[in-house]
């Protein structure tokens, strides 16, 4: 090979690298807010929880900055770390998924799309699932579906509140099946949660679609989303191509939802913490009342009525 | 007739359908001429058989996506009154609708009062339009699930038959909830004390299908097809382009032999040479023999020990390692 080939190999090399993608809140000094385009010194974003200090918008949190936000200082104990997906399928569209996989986890440093664990909210012991949207849009495959399987055990094992702060496209789908059945495990695990008289919140922030929004995001004694999140089961453009007709701006967004039905309260990040402990507290058990549910069922409570007259 | 069959003749079919006709062009000559023909008749048919045999025991995702998709393939009214000695369909959800795309009531299979249930297709266009192609609304699975309370309240198993190829993406299905219709079936399945038999049919897709479809036994008809989403819908977010459909019915595992191997699925019911469409009873006959053993087997259990093995069965579903 000749230098002048080398050289141009070289070239080509460099041209063939895929460039850095452009990171959401870009690791500069200063921030372009998406929405209303105001510049913000990074740092006061980050501590203004990314909310625009302008306009409000929220800005994507990653699944770890959103843990520091929500959990206090050193009670974060992470659970099941090490699954990982081994591409049952051997799926391959334009891209194995094998190799997705690999730049997804290069590119977040996530083994998957959720983490989960213990730790302590204004010192209430919770069970806490974050989903990044930034790993494969936040898609369910066999380990976020896992991983948030076993949260939901511990937390009924442990006896704790359960919060989800959900982000996603729905069901992954380089896993077929397998990711579908997913939906029906987080599902069974609720049940059972919610049968031990335990609290589950979930939490939906921009977007909550699909698979997900049919299973644990709709399953909360109290539903929480974001300002302005999109929380939706089927996409906006599949309804807009079966229908043919453009729909209004606010369809799917949490505002809409929320009048539909189906969300209890709209709380800005800079409110989430002190909401969720609030929402904590007021269920657990007043101090020297005896609460009916902690009584075994054959308790003669009208004996104990009768005594006190 | 002959213009309705060739329209609704699949592609791969076409070799066979050429084979009888030339059987027919024999029998009407032998009759014509007088001539015995019946050695060469036997021997047509005979090859007939065999190659009706081949076509279908090595159908690609693709065609086997079609097969479950035919126009004639048995629906769930069909099974339903096919295999129960009595039936009387109930309607509504009891919160303001009664969707059509999804049929229930009540049934005797075997002299055993069984709830039955399922999404139902339309046998011709004016019937599917108003049955909305068996894609359901949230009113669709609330009623499914109002007569499943009913079954569990009265100590009937549930047979529910899977038949559809999405829940409906509507704006009003969004309003009314689609997402939390589904969830709350999903969770409310674990729950129930009875037996639940599942048996995909034709089309399961995505988690319009599932809405129905936890329970201790998950059967599927040899060439029904259960998918995460509508291969087309796939094709169109994975290779951005909808007419890579049959790579994606591929790749995404969608065929009852697949779901068996991953543990999705726990038996596949057979289906009689030719597919079901073919021969409706014969396929229904096969359909009540599986849903009668399984029952049985789930009956001999007590009911808690039902729900519990119900819910380690999808409790051990999914693929992941756990490296150290």
């Amino acid at each position: 090979m000749s230098l002048f080939d080398w050289f141009a190999n070289r070239r080509k090399e460099t041209a063939l690298t895929p460039m850095q993608p452009e990171r959401e809140i870009a690791d500069g000094l200063w921030t372009k807010c998406e929405a209303c385009g105001v510049m913000i010194y990074s740092k006061d974003l980050h501590g203004h929880q990314l909310v625009c200090p302008e306009c409000g918008h929220h800005h994507r949190v990653s699944s770890s900055e959103r843990i520091q936000q929500l959990i206090d200082p050193h009670t974060w104990r992470p659970l099941d770390e090490n699954l990982v997906s081994c591409d049952p399928l051997q799926f391959k569209d334009r891209k194995p998924y094998s190799d997705r996989l690999r730049e997804y986890q290069e590119k977040t440093g996530l083994k998957d799309a959720v983490q989960t664990g213990l730790g302590q909210l204004e010192g209430l012991p919770i069970a806490l699932g974050v989903m990044d949207f930034a790993f494969m849009g936040g898609s369910m495959g066999s380990v976020v579906g896992e991983k948030i399987t076993r949260l939901i055990e511990r937390a009924t094992w442990e006896h704790i509140p359960l919060v989800i702060v959900c982000a996603s496209g729905g069901a992954r789908m380089q896993e077929g099946m397998l990711s579908l059945v997913q939906m029906a495990k987080t599902a069974a695990a609720l049940e059972r949660h919610r049968s031990a008289g335990l609290l589950y919140i979930p939490v939906l922030t921009h977007p909550t679609a699909g698979g997900v929004t049919a299973s644990f995001a709709m399953l909360g004694d109290i539903i929480i989303a974001e300002p302005k999140a999109t929380i939706a089961f089927a996409g906006r453009r599949v309804i807009e191509q079966t229908l043919r007709e453009k729909l209004p701006d606010d369809f799917q967004t949490a505002e809409f939802v929320q009048k539909c039905g189906f969300v209890d309260v709209i709380v800005p990040r800079t409110q989430l913490k002190s909401t969720l402990a609030q929402l904590i507290r007021l269920h657990q058990p007043v101090a020297g009342q005896v609460s009916s549910t902690l009584l075994p069922k054959s308790f003669p409570l009208m004996a104990m009525a009768e005594e006190s007259l | 007739m002959a213009n309705e069959r060739r329209t609704l003749l699949l592609e791969f079919e076409k070799p066979l359908v050429e084979l009888e006709a030339q059987i027919q062009q024999v029998r009407d000559k032998s009759s014509e001429f007088g001539v015995d023909v019946s050695e060469q008749i036997r021997e047509l048919e005979e090859r007939a058989k065999q190659l009706r045999y081949e076509i279908f025991s090595k159908l690609t995702p693709g065609q086997t996506l079609q097969v479950a998709r035919h126009p004639r393939r048995p629906s769930t009214l069909d099974y339903i009154q096919a295999i129960s000695e009595e039936w009387i369909e109930l309607h509504g959800d009891r919160r303001g609708s009664d969707d059509p795309a999804i049929v229930g009531g009540i049934g005797r299979l075997n002299g055993q009062p069984v709830v039955m249930l399922g999404q139902q297709k339309g046998r011709d266009t004016k019937d599917n339009v108003a049955r909305n192609f068996g894609m359901a609304s949230p009113g669709g699975y609330r009623k499914a699930l109002r007569l499943m309370e009913h079954a569990n309240r009265f100590q009937m198993p549930i047979l529910t038959f899977i038949d559809t190829p999405a829940a409906w993406a509507g704006v009003d299905a969004e309003k009314f909830g689609q997402g939390e219709a589904i969830a709350y079936n999903l969770r409310e399945m674990f729950r129930f004390e009875v037996p639940i038999i599942c048996t995909v049919i034709g089309e399961g897709g995505s988690g319009g299908a599932l809405a129905i479809g936890v329970g201790d036994r998950l059967l599927m008809f040899e060439h029904a097809v259960y998918s995460v989403a509508p291969p087309e819908a796939c094709a169109a977010i994975l290779w951005r382009d909808a007419q890579k459909a049959p790579q994606a019915a591929e790749a995404l595992k969608i065929t009852a032999r697949d779901l068996l191997k991953l543990g999705i699925i726990d038996e596949i019911v057979p289906e009689p040479v030719g597919a079901a469409h073919s021969n409706p009873v014969e396929a229904a006959e096969n359909l009540k023999a599986a849903l009668l053993r399984n029952l049985a087997e789930v009956q001999a259990l007590s009911s808690s020990e039902r729900r519990e093995l119900r819910y380690q069965k999808f409790r051990r579903m999914g693929v992941f390692s756990e490296v150290v």
